[in-house]
């Protein structure tokens, strides 16, 4: 290593060393990234007569948000959100109590190796398959209905929650844990104790934040025969029922917001 | 009563933290440990009450062989003594009194701790001790609402409620003030002499440490470098522990003016 003098660098510019400091590769790099970008636009092909025609479709539908229509099938819109709460909360309970046992095994820090390498294998098989692909599947296994999407909720929260958890457990204040393994306590205590207060806000902030997703995931897994809103909405989209289905959509999402809006206060509260 | 041989080990990226510690020390007794930063105090500590598996050598305490005790044994015996950390350590969402509490985990079982139904003598014994380190107005506030030196007096209600033979103190005074320093280092002293505890305390202040403990160990790369005396410190011995500097201002007889060590801080 040649030593830098004093006289060497004064007078001389200082710039930010930059990201990847090979200049072939980084110019590579940014070349290669533009012209597969302009090569992906002009590859996609784009239908204009058939954009035309659906346009007036598609406005029918907009104007049909001035004008819902939540009465003339209002009982069917009624069942349906309750069988989508009814499965939204089920989903998220049996979800996130299944994930915290996982995601403790499949934080590092905590899991001896054999438990972790099985934890973070479920994680990645429930993240892996899509809540579409796993929603078929349940429908033809259970037949249609919410017994369907339950499950396929249940599934998805624990791939969401035990990573999420794991990632909060493994970024925790070890010391404080350490502390509390030196009072001579149980692996069960240092976990109360130790690890569950440091991580509680954020398992808090997350279920709420599954809550709200799996209200939406059950508004599109009705659409796969799955139960729920979604598949009143599919039903009404079918007849052409656009006031209907806009009537849906907006329950959907003033629900989403109400949910939203609780889920930042609650997390506000537990921080 | 407590007896260190050939305690030695080597983290798994090669690093020599103790080479061959051979201590004892008799009951009662207040040991400063110093030397600079990664000459293996903290590891020291840690292998004691075995947070830091030692590599080889053997850690007894009243003859028990601390570093051949199977999990269950060793959460006994970490019972017989308590920790007080650098930075405190305290769990900073639970309440002071859980914290304090929580000394007690290893004296109950999982069901009374996860409900938080402690005897009402371990009950008790909380708030006696954090009226002793002068907190007991605030056993119901969050830890982190706290103070550090209101922290560290917590930290101290929690090791000594296990009821401890032997105190391992890491650091007490890292991150605190000149005088809230020598309040906790006083009250520290002061609870062990009460209660006949020996202490194995590592500090990076070397005036702190004369002015209370009877006995200062000096480790430099793993090694014990000085045993003796605090009047046994001179400028030769610091510079063989820590390497030339001038050492004038280090070592000095201060005298012990303040005498509010139970006084509540704001």
């Amino acid at each position: 290593m040649t030593t830098v003098t004093l006289d060497d660098r004064l007078g001389t510019a200082w710039k930010k060393p930059p990201l990847i400091s090979n200049t072939t590769l980084r110019w590579g790099l940014f070349i290669g990234a533009f012209a597969y970008v302009v090569l992906a636009v002009g590859s996609i092909d784009v239908n204009w007569s058939r954009v035309a025609e659906g346009l007036s479709r598609g406005w029918a539908f907009v104007t049909s948000f001035f004008n819902p229509d939540f009465v003339s099938r209002g009982g069917d819109i009624w069942d349906g959100i309750l069988e989508s709460v009814i499965i939204t909360i089920t989903s998220t309970v049996v979800g996130i109590a299944i994930s915290i046992p996982i995601g403790l095994g499949a934080a590092r820090n905590i899991a001896p190796l054999p438990v972790y390498l099985v934890c973070r294998a479920i994680v990645a098989l429930s993240r892996a398959l899509n809540e579409i692909i796993v929603a078929i599947l349940l429908v033809a296994i259970f037949g249609f209905g919410p017994l369907a999407g339950f499950l396929t909720l249940s599934f998805a929260t624990i791939g969401f929650m035990s990573k999420l958890l794991a990632e909060d457990i493994e970024e925790m204040s070890k010391v404080q844990a350490e502390a509390i393994r030196a009072t001579g306590s149980s692996w069960l205590q240092w976990i109360n104790y130790g690890v569950q207060p440091q991580v509680m806000p954020r398992l808090i902030g997350l279920s709420m934040y599954r809550l709200d997703i799996n209200f939406r995931e059950s508004a599109v897994l009705g659409l796969v025969g799955a139960g729920g809103i979604g598949a009143t909405l599919n039903t009404a989209f079918d007849r052409y029922e656009f006031d209907t289905a806009a009537a849906i959509l907006l329950i959907i999402i003033v629900t989403v917001m109400v949910l939203e809006y609780l889920s930042g206060i609650i997390r506000a509260k537990v921080q | 009563m407590l007896e260190l041989k050939k305690l030695t080990k080597t983290y798994r990226t090669g690093d020599k933290a103790l080479q061959d510690v051979t201590l004892t020390i008799p009951k009662g007794q207040v040991l400063a440990l110093i030397g600079p930063s990664g000459a293996g105090k903290s590891t020291l500590i840690r292998c004691i009450n075995r947070l830091v598996e030692p590599t080889s050598g053997s850690v007894i305490l009243d003859g028990t062989d601390v570093t051949a005790l199977s999990s269950g044994g060793l959460r006994k015996m970490r019972r017989q003594m308590g920790m007080i950390f650098q930075e405190y350590a305290l769990v900073e969402r639970l309440t002071v009194m859980e914290n304090v509490l929580s000394g007690r985990l290893g004296y109950v079982g999982f069901w009374r701790s996860f409900l938080r139904k402690y005897p009402q003598s371990d009950v008790d014994e909380a708030f006696r001790l954090l009226d002793r380190v002068g907190l007991l107005a605030m056993a119901d506030k969050r830890a982190d609402e706290l103070s550090g030196g209101q922290r560290q007096r917590v930290g101290i209600a929690r090791a000594l409620i296990q009821n401890p033979r032997l105190l391992l103190v890491d650091e007490p005074t890292a991150s605190l003030d000149p005088k809230t320093s020598r309040q906790i280092m006083r009250l520290i002293c002061e609870l062990c002499a009460e209660r006949d505890l020996a202490a194995v305390i590592n500090i990076h202040d070397v005036a702190l440490a004369q002015m209370f403990v009877e006995r200062i160990v000096g480790l430099k790369g793993g090694q014990l470098a000085f045993d003796g005396k605090p009047t046994e410190m001179s400028d030769e011995v610091l510079t063989t522990i820590y390497g030339e500097e001038d050492w004038h201002a280090t070592i000095r007889d201060v005298d012990d003016e303040d005498t509010d060590a139970v006084e509540p801080m704001q």
